[in-house]
């Protein structure tokens, strides 16, 4: 019987071949874990005010009005195809493929963070062209509390994404830059887990109850 | 080298599976959305189920979270914040609702 190849945390390992890296970055990504973890639990505020605010309109423009759900479904498709090639980075950087292959990823993922970054800056342009500007109602005060919280996150993601192909490119891989694409891959992914909770609780919940 | 192009090419496959899940749940709940109007429960309540369908999914084959062994105590952490999660929003949403409905700001 195959045995299943050992795991020291989640999310992809780096695998026997860097044994090294794999061994070093077992403690930071545990502790990058609880950091996720945390952020996780502040974004639970976020959407708990939310949803309590949902209603909280003060005459002021409303959901039906605010959201377009062609540019959501857009923004979706991008952030969830960034996920996939962020992945493939990973993979390469896994299986000793050529470097210009991570870096080449990287600029793939880094440009559709931005493709995703313009879209959601330009709805929030058009949403303030209707009146709907942070300080109108409750329920605008936790949209705008919450939804660019996310695209700050994204943003951070994309500076990361820079920072990190320069090092890349100029360092090669040593260990600590292997584990630190691991956790970088970690909090990508991680982006879209929250984006999933956007579209479904702020979004649709929005149309649909407020 | 052969094995190890074989163990490259199924984890690809990994995410590429994930990919196409998520891709096809997030075209269900578009579609849903678009066929049949956003204002009734009852396609919310299909629309959020599909949600959560999409976060096992890219828990699983993206962040590759399972039940194997090695990455238990990963799980009980994040088990764990999910719990806490949940306390968090359900508590305000039970509060606040009942709150507001003895406030009269949302009817019986």
């Amino acid at each position: 019987m195959k045995r299943a190849p050992t795991h020291s945390y989640p999310g992809l390992n780096l695998g026997r071949r860097h044994a090294s890296a794999d061994k070093a970055s077992e403690v930071v990504t545990f502790g990058f874990w609880v950091f996720l973890m945390s952020d996780l639990v502040y974004f639970g505020l976020m959407f708990a005010i939310y949803i309590t605010m949902i209603d909280a309109q003060a005459g002021g423009p409303g959901p039906a009005e605010l959201f377009d759900l062609k540019s959501i479904f857009a923004q979706t498709l991008i952030l969830l195809t960034s996920s996939l090639t962020v992945g493939l980075a990973m993979l390469a950087l896994k299986y000793n493929l050529p470097r210009w292959r991570i870096v080449f990823w990287f600029c793939v993922t880094l440009v559709l963070g931005l493709c995703f970054l313009f879209l959601e800056i330009r709805d929030f342009m058009s949403m303030a062209e209707k009146g709907g500007i942070p300080q109108r109602s409750g329920f605008l005060s936790a949209f705008y509390g919450l939804v660019p919280l996310h695209g700050l996150h994204v943003t951070a993601g994309c500076i990361w994404l820079i920072v990190l192909g320069i090092q890349l490119r100029v360092f090669g891989l040593t260990d600590l830059l292997m584990s630190r694409v691991v956790r970088l891959a970690l909090f990508w992914h991680f982006l879209d887990l929250i984006w999933i909770g956007i579209i479904t609780i702020v979004y649709f919940g929005g149309l649909t109850y407020g | 080298m052969d094995k190890r192009s074989e163990m490259h090419r199924r984890e690809r496959r990994r995410y590429v599976i994930g990919y196409g899940g998520s891709l096809l749940l997030t075209f269900a709940v578009f579609g849903i959305a678009y066929r049949y109007g956003i204002e009734t429960p009852g396609v919310y309540l299909a629309i959020s189920l599909l949600g959560l369908a999409q976060l096992i999914v890219q828990l699983v084959y993206f962040l590759h979270i399972d039940r194997r062994r090695s990455s238990r105590e990963d799980l009980d952490l994040i088990l764990f914040s999910t719990m806490v999660l949940l306390i968090i929003i359900l508590g305000t949403v039970w509060i606040m609702g009942n709150l507001a409905v003895r406030m009269h700001t949302i009817p019986m």
